[in-house]
């Protein structure tokens, strides 16, 4: 159990350190309370008073306390010359000269990603006591909770990529699981099942991936070495672009990147607990945590430096301006808020496309608090509005639940990026990061993005709009739905509340750099402490200073999202009614209604056009030709045929056949007596017949 | 530790397997017993691969384990289907194949 320091500093001013500390040596603790409370649950929750769900809030509570712990462990041992991670390794398996061990690696990364796993989990199992109170499979519920924190944290702590296959899966199955709970209804576990196979796609390219640099590295699953190697030119270009590639077929099913996204919005079959945890929170931003794990590759495959386009960068901002598009077509609310995280992983992704690598985890952070702040509020409305999650049949409700009201508010809000709420210092960081300056007048950046801050500006505009549309549908306006609504419980509040207050203050760990307000050591904390700093396993990206143009001009942008959105609103008659004249505005509306025809393309076009004109053409092929060869054949076979049986058949060959008839049910009368139908029988044929051949062989040979 | 040891314990697992299969009414216990000559086999391929220092046997090895958790699947899935159309799975009863 011994903490081994990895590579070497690269020379600086001041040599960078080894970090230490209990918890950060000790960091497998961390998963394994999690998979302790999964057994426990499993074999003992029914039995239990509280059925289940206890062993889950005393394990979480201790993984986050003991998060933060290792958290200041962290921070305190992170010096101005750069730290080196904290490696654990024990030996798994070897054979013929070959070791494969299973660890832990603790660095900047693993400390956000510990920290928002346990938080958002912890409070997810606080608030899904009131929420699934009653249900059927409550203890199953909770046990699979358990399993997907345990399994999150262990993808997050690994340090070689095997290792990280094992949780990628573990948790696909818990996500699976979860999705189909309620399985009686065929839509959830279809939804399920889409979940499952959409993600099957992308492991395959994870497999090759994984694969490819295994040998490229020479033979080693370590994330430091091949980060390494990557980075000091030990593998070639090509090979890393080709693994980077099969890399990022993976991060698109797992983190809902175009073309792969269409599982998730299906995915909001779960229960919303869930939806929050895993679908928002944590287990998409998988992709985006395995990017910035093997950055290396990606910096290196990508020639992510120095450049003004690449593959990466151009998914997330596809992504990310189809999710925020397919957002206003939407009248379930979870399905508003499933392509809003769509649009918002593509905003990450599209970060580490263009060199913001820091940029993008600050993002996940600030994004994991507020969007599970919005699903945990959709699901306090929708207990609230009778079960639905139809918008149509809300409204109003603003009054009736005051406290869900004012931190959805804050939360989307904080998702419109408005200031100094924490999405907009993520996003703008974002913004800055891409480099693409033009009139904004800002310095630094790893490239010059120009395609991506424009269509980053362009989603902050949509992003504003449709939460702008989501907020106003569901708690302004008459109600429009049944019954009494009514505010939920403390259990469910008091999440709410503590992750409101989250959104509000998280963008202030990272203020930007430059910026004058503050004392400079206050600016890029996040960053210090994050970002891994004078190591040989981490490339040097440049960081952006962004200028108060690009900041205001953004709120500007975020601004005019929201004010259109409350015109439209207003005049809603008039519009709707000149939309249905306008062609293009219909034309347009229905794209969205179908998602961009991308279902369509799987199941419809690809299938039909290979299953259409196939058929049809075989048919005619069928038809004419093979039909004429044969009805001609058939003619002159029925001549011949009349000939033949009159005289050959009848009388020489049916003699023959009667005689061998009679021969056989004789002898099948004898040999069906061995013929028992019980299978032991069958087997100790079997096994005297091998006896008897053993003995030949052994005599004979 | 001889390798004649090793082939030892895997000759009883084997036997012990062929009893249970001849030998047990309840499919559930036949099953198991195919389970234990399937490891009677993983031992030996193991064993006399590290004698020749070979990896082959324990690759070999890893093979017949993913096999045989496939194998137990589908047999206990029959298992199941026997049992909710008879109520009971005693594999001398399931003679429909009866010549």
């Amino acid at each position: 159990m011994t903490a081994t320091i990895f590579a070497a500093a690269e020379t600086s001013t001041e040599a960078a350190h080894q970090a230490t500390g209990w918890f950060l040596d000790n960091i497998w603790i961390l998963p394994l309370m999690p998979a302790l409370s999964f057994f426990a649950i499993l074999f003992l929750g029914k039995k239990m008073r509280c059925r289940g769900s206890d062993p889950g809030l005393l394990t979480t509570g201790l993984a986050l306390a003991f998060s933060i712990a290792a958290g200041i462990q962290w921070l305190g041992s992170v010096g101005e010359g750069g730290t080196l991670p904290v490696v654990g390794e024990w030996k798994w398996y070897s054979a013929a000269g070959f070791d494969l061990s299973v660890g832990t690696l603790v660095d900047g990364l693993t400390i956000a990603m510990i920290f928002v796993v346990s938080l958002v989990s912890f409070l997810v199992h606080v608030y899904s006591t009131d929420y699934v109170k009653g249900d059927r499979r409550y203890t199953h519920y909770f046990a699979f909770l358990s399993l997907f924190t345990a399994s999150m944290l262990l993808l997050v702590i690994s340090n070689s990529t095997i290792q990280m296959i094992v949780a990628w899966e573990l948790v696909g199955v818990c996500s699976f699981s979860l999705i189909s709970h309620w399985w009686e209804d065929k839509s959830n576990s279809g939804a399920g099942l889409k979940a499952m196979l959409t993600n099957r796609v992308g492991d395959i390219g994870l497999l090759i991936g994984v694969a490819i640099l295994f040998f490229a590295a020479g033979g080693t699953f370590s994330v430091l070495e091949i980060n390494s190697l990557a980075l000091s030119g030990g593998i070639s270009h090509l090979v890393l672009l080709v693994a980077a590639c099969a890399l990022l077929a993976a991060v698109a099913s797992k983190s809902g990147q175009f073309p792969l996204y269409t599982w998730l919005p299906d995915a909001m079959a779960g229960p919303t607990p869930v939806s929050a945890l895993i679908h928002a929170a944590t287990m998409v931003v998988a992709g985006v945590f395995l990017v910035a794990r093997l950055y290396g590759v990606f910096f290196e495959g990508f020639a992510i430096a120095g450049s003004s386009i690449n593959l990466l960068a151009l998914i997330g901002a596809a992504t990310t301006i189809f999710g925020a598009t397919l957002a206003f077509a939407q009248t379930d609310i979870k399905r508003v808020l499933a392509y809003s995280t769509i649009s918002q992983l593509g905003y990450m992704v599209m970060a580490l496309g263009v060199g913001a690598w820091t940029a993008a985890i600050f993002h996940l952070f600030t994004h994991a608090f507020f969007k599970a702040c919005l699903f945990l509020g959709s699901g306090s409305v929708s207990h609230a509005a009778g079960g639905t999650f139809d918008m149509r049949k809300m409204g109003g409700l603003k009054q009736h639940m005051p406290h869900t009201y004012k931190t959805f508010l804050i939360a989307s809000l904080a998702l419109a990026g408005v200031a100094p709420l924490a999405g907009f210092w993520s996003k703008d960081e974002i913004l800055a990061g891409t480099g693409g300056w033009g009139i904004f007048g800002g310095t630094g950046g790893n490239g010059a993005y120009t395609l991506m801050i424009v269509m980053g500006l362009i989603t902050t505009a949509l992003t504003a709009a449709y939460m702008t549309r989501c907020v106003y549908m569901t708690f302004h306006g008459d109600y429009r739905g049944e019954g009494h609504p009514h505010e939920s419980g403390k259990r469910i509040v008091v999440p709410l509340w503590v992750l409101a207050g989250l959104a509000t203050v998280a963008g202030l760990v990272n203020l930007p750099k430059g910026f004058q307000l503050v004392p400079k050591s206050w600016t890029e904390r996040f960053g210090h402490f994050i970002e891994p700093h004078g190591v040989t396993y981490f490339p040097k990206i440049e960081h952006a200073t962004p200028s108060w143009t690009l900041g205001i001009f953004s709120i500007i942008v975020a601004g005019a999202g929201i004010s259109l959105t409350v015109l439209y609103i207003k005049r809603k008659q008039q519009i709707a009614e000149r939309t249905s004249q306008s062609k293009l505005a219909s034309v347009g509306y229905n794209i969205l209604v179908n998602k961009y025809y991308l279902d369509h393309l799987y199941s419809g076009i690809i299938t039909k056009t290979v299953r259409g004109p196939l058929a049809a053409g075989v048919n005619r092929f069928d038809k004419t030709v093979i039909d004429g060869v044969v009805n001609a054949a058939g003619k002159t076979s029925v001549a011949a045929g009349n000939i033949i049986y009159n005289q050959i058949d009848q009388k020489i060959v049916d003699g023959l056949v009667n005689a061998t008839a009679i021969q056989t049910e004789e002898a099948g009368e004898e040999l069906r007596k061995i013929q028992t139908g019980k299978v032991q029988h069958y087997g100790s044929i079997m096994f005297a017949s091998a006896i008897v051949f053993t003995l030949l062989i052994i005599i004979f040979i | 530790m001889t390798v004649t040891q090793f082939v030892i314990a895997s000759a009883v697992l084997f036997s012990i397997g062929v009893y249970g299969v001849l030998v047990r009414r309840s499919a559930v216990m036949v099953l198991m017993s195919v389970e234990l000559i399937l490891n009677s086999v993983n031992i030996n391929l193991v064993a006399f691969g590290a004698l020749h220092d070979n990896i082959a046997g324990e690759v070999f090895a890893l093979f017949v384990i993913t096999v045989a958790a496939a194998e137990v699947g589908v047999g206990l899935a029959l298992v199941l289907l026997i049992f909710r159309n008879r109520k009971n799975i005693n594999i001398h009863e399931v003679d429909l194949m009866k010549g």
